[in-house]
């Protein structure tokens, strides 16, 4: 009897307490909500009112901001458990949609249609393997790390393999790979901010880094749950209202999540039909011929430089003398100027002119069909095998890397510390997926719906009758929309157009017809998402600097509070210098995203792992695993990238393992890491007592 | 013998953890495999599971909306047994010796 009310009483208590905070909860998101689409209407209303799309766009990038950093400033804290884990007392649904927002990055929410309405089916694996990841971490890691109950990543693997060895290898890794996310997100930051606003690049990284350390920097991980919550709202309700709008636009339902097969038929049929098409085969015609021509010059590069020059030189010379207008002169000149200037700069700008001109020479410009399952054919020739199996490897390879690596992330792990219990960590993965969820199942749907667009509506049309949206977007940036009347019939064919996969999100309020604000309530859903990951990301950097390599290892004496104030210096000084870096504008977003997940799926995983289910495993597994695994990812991504084969010399073709994609490097490192934790765990001594009973600890509920 | 008078009330409460520990094991393993069939296996075959399902063909359904609301339904599945679970293990390291409930 006793016994019963003393275990029970507390927990009832607690639950009661849990419930009222849910409900103000509740409340607070409700009025938020409530205030978000007021903002969102007196915008409209502005609109009606003649205010122009610059200024509307402008107050679409603040608003929110100051909103947010509103939030932070009022989550200000400096206690440790607030500052690292929220107190843990975030309920489960509300840690569902903080980790929505926190894993739902730039690439997600702007890149992620695009990638589809470019690839098809082969853009389905990030849909898949984003979203399978969250089923090895609920069922493999976020009970146990809540059991633990500790503030990060490395505190958990030091504690489970003894010490700080692992520790500054956790450290290290959790580091790497946040610190190139974090890249990837203020990237996009700047890009929406600029886009929208026009000011220049640099300006838009600032401001959106105002954004995020205004919160990171004052509340810590409490300020940034409560934004992130608020970052969900916002762009789940920017990608969804588009997209409705555009499938009613289409004659078809407002959930075209679950109505669009019938539209990828039509596509389907759009697909067979422009493939015919005589007029799409000319210009493919065009197209390989400037190809072939980039072939002949290039092979034989002096004399067709030579040749090249000559022609603009005698141009110059014959303008000149027959006193032709000073404009046309200047053009000849500008043209004898563009001549590449020796062998080497022709060769490469011939190879990348050639490059360009062969990809667009192919059917339906250079897009697979659709809904067809991998390149090639299972059935027909041995070059169709050929990338057919290829094409599968490197499809599964993808979703296998995506999927460890989300179970690996350390920002989006370490938010499963800030749940009251491990019961409710197990349901708040799935709150989180499910928030997920509810934007992955729109974006396939959006993809295919702009296609219907393009295809059946835009194709086709004359030249001088195209929807303006078409004209705004080439003014605003050549490579996300570009054309060009190739064969000169005065109608826009499929292969006249050029398209970057992120219009497919950002144009998609003028695709349906929508007025600008809805533009900028996407911009501001897309300035969400990149803001949220980046808050958490750069959490996760500081907190591994301060709590981990100065806390746990140089100053362990150190006062609670001066804990969280290093942790906010370095939390500045880690976003000064990921904003610098970002302003360099270094190479491929999605190259370096998908390092990222390389990188934590190899070092992270396996430890992770085989901590919780492997007894025996220990510090010298352990530290052989993370540093083998990583290493051979990176050996592997590194290798094979154009650019670094290049810097250092490395000569001919990526040699390519069973045809997969640096990409999908992880694909080796991780079943390495595990092969090596496993065997020098078992040649060297069982791990000490406490591991052992950290184990028993974290295995129970 | 100095641990006996413990044993009779450790051993109970440890075994009791072990089988905790081995219906997590089973059903993490259940819904693994699950997790592994339709994210893999199902994605092997697409190009063979081809056929029209509402619209979509079906390997092109799976991935883009099947298979994912298959992996919330793995998780909301794992959440809720894991709970029953560990009630059991909760019922079963209850004291032998202690009073039956009200």
């Amino acid at each position: 009897m006793t016994i019963r009310t003393r275990t029970f009483a507390p927990a009832r208590s607690r639950f009661l307490r849990g419930a009222a905070f849910s409900r103000r909860l509740h409340w607070i998101y409700l009025v938020f909500g409530l205030a978000f689409l007021a903002f969102v209407g007196a915008m409209a209303l502005l609109e009606h009112l003649g205010l122009s799309h610059n200024w509307i766009g402008f107050l679409f990038v603040v608003g929110p901001i100051v909103f947010y950093a509103g939030i932070g400033i009022l989550s200000r804290t400096t206690d440790p458990t607030e500052y690292y884990v929220a107190g843990r007392r975030v309920p489960a649904l509300y840690n569902g949609m903080a980790t929505g927002a926190d894993w739902m990055s730039a690439a997600s929410f702007i890149g992620m249609a695009g990638t589809l309405y470019l690839g098809g089916y082969g853009g389905l694996a990030y849909i898949l393997g984003w979203t399978g990841g969250f089923c090895l971490v609920a069922l493999l890691i976020a009970p146990y790390l809540r059991k633990f109950g500790q503030y990060t990543i490395p505190d958990f693997l030091a504690a489970r393999y003894d010490g700080n060895l692992v520790r500054v290898l956790a450290v290290v890794a959790a580091i790497a790979c946040s610190f190139l996310y974090v890249v990837a997100q203020i990237y996009g930051v700047g890009l929406i901010a600029s886009r929208i606003t026009g000011v220049a690049f640099e300006v838009g990284v600032f401001l959106g880094l105002g954004g995020i350390l205004v919160c990171s920097f004052l509340g810590g991980m409490r300020a940034v749950t409560w934004t992130q919550v608020a970052q969900y709202i916002v762009l789940l309700v920017a990608y969804l209202v588009p997209v409705a709008w555009l499938s009613i636009k289409q004659h078809a339902t407002p959930v075209p999540q679950a109505t669009y097969g019938y539209q990828l038929q039509k596509v389907i049929a759009s697909e067979k039909r422009l493939q015919a098409d005589p007029a799409e085969q000319r210009v493919i015609a065009i197209f390989q011929a400037r190809a072939d021509a980039d072939d002949a010059r290039l092979a034989d590069i002096p004399a067709a430089l030579a040749a090249e020059r000559s022609v603009a030189t005698r141009r110059v010379t014959e303008l000149k003398a027959a006193n032709a207008p000073q404009g046309d002169i200047q053009a000849a000149e500008r043209m004898l100027a563009r001549v590449p200037r020796d062998s080497d700069a022709a060769r490469d700008e011939w190879t990348r002119e050639r490059d360009a001109n062969r990809e667009r020479a192919q059917p339906l410009a250079g897009m697979p069909r659709h809904a067809q399952q991998f390149a090639g054919d299972p059935h027909g020739d041995p070059a169709a095998r050929r990338a057919f199996d290829d094409s599968r490897r490197n499809f599964i390879a993808l979703v296998f890397c995506l999927m460890v690596g989300t179970a690996s992330l350390p920002h989006v792990l370490t938010r499963f510390y800030t749940t009251p219990s491990v019961a409710e960590a197990r349901t708040s993965v799935g709150w989180s997926l499910l928030f997920i969820v509810l934007l992955y199942l729109t974006a396939p749907a959006l993809a295919v719906l702009v296609k219907v667009e393009v295809f059946d509506t835009l194709v086709g049309t004359r030249f001088d009758q195209l929807p303006a949206w078409i004209n705004n977007w080439e003014h605003v940036d050549g490579s996300l929309l570009q054309v060009s009347d190739v064969n000169g019939d005065g109608i826009l064919q499929l292969g006249e157009i050029r398209i970057g996969g992120d219009i497919v999100v950002l144009a998609a309020p003028e695709i349906a017809g929508l007025p600008y604000v809805i533009s900028g309530l996407v911009a501001a859903g897309g300035l969400a998402a990149a803001l949220s990951t980046a808050d958490g990301l750069l959490l996760t950097i500081a907190n591994a600097l301060s709590h981990d390599l100065w806390f746990r290892i140089v100053d362990p004496k150190a006062s609670a509070t001066r804990r969280v104030t290093v942790s906010k210096v370095l939390l500045l000084m880690v976003a000064l210098g990921a904003a610098y870096v970002t302003a360099q504008k270094p190479g491929d977003i999605l190259l370096l995203v998908s390092a990222a997940f390389s990188i934590a799926a190899s070092a992270f995983f396996p430890a992770l792992v085989m901590g919780v289910f492997w007894k025996r495993s220990n510090r010298w597994g352990a530290a052989a695993g993370m540093v083998g695994g990583l290493g051979l990812t990176l050996y592997y991504a590194l290798v094979n990238q154009p650019g670094v084969r290049e810097t250092f010399g490395i000569a001919g073709p990526a040699q390519l393992w069973w045809g997969i994609q640096p990409i999908a490097a992880g694909l080796f490192g991780v079943p390495f890491g595990f092969a090596l934790l496993v065997v020098v765990s078992l040649l060297t001594p069982p791990p000490s007592r406490a591991a052992r009973e950290m184990v028993d600890e974290v295995r129970l509920p | 013998m100095p641990t006996s008078e413990f044993a009779p009330a450790a051993d109970p409460v440890r075994a009791a953890r072990a089988r905790h520990w081995r219906r997590t094991m089973r059903l993490t393993a259940v819904l693994l495999l699950a997790w592994f069939v339709i994210g893999f296996v199902v994605t092997w075959f697409a190009r063979e599971l081809d056929f029209p399902f509402f619209g979509w063909p079906f390997s092109f359904w799976v991935a883009a909306q099947g298979g994912i609301v298959v992996f919330v339904v793995l998780i909301a599945v794992y959440a809720r047994r894991m709970a029953r679970i560990d009630r059991r293990l909760a019922d079963e390291t209850l004291p032998a010796d202690a009073p039956a409930p009200r």
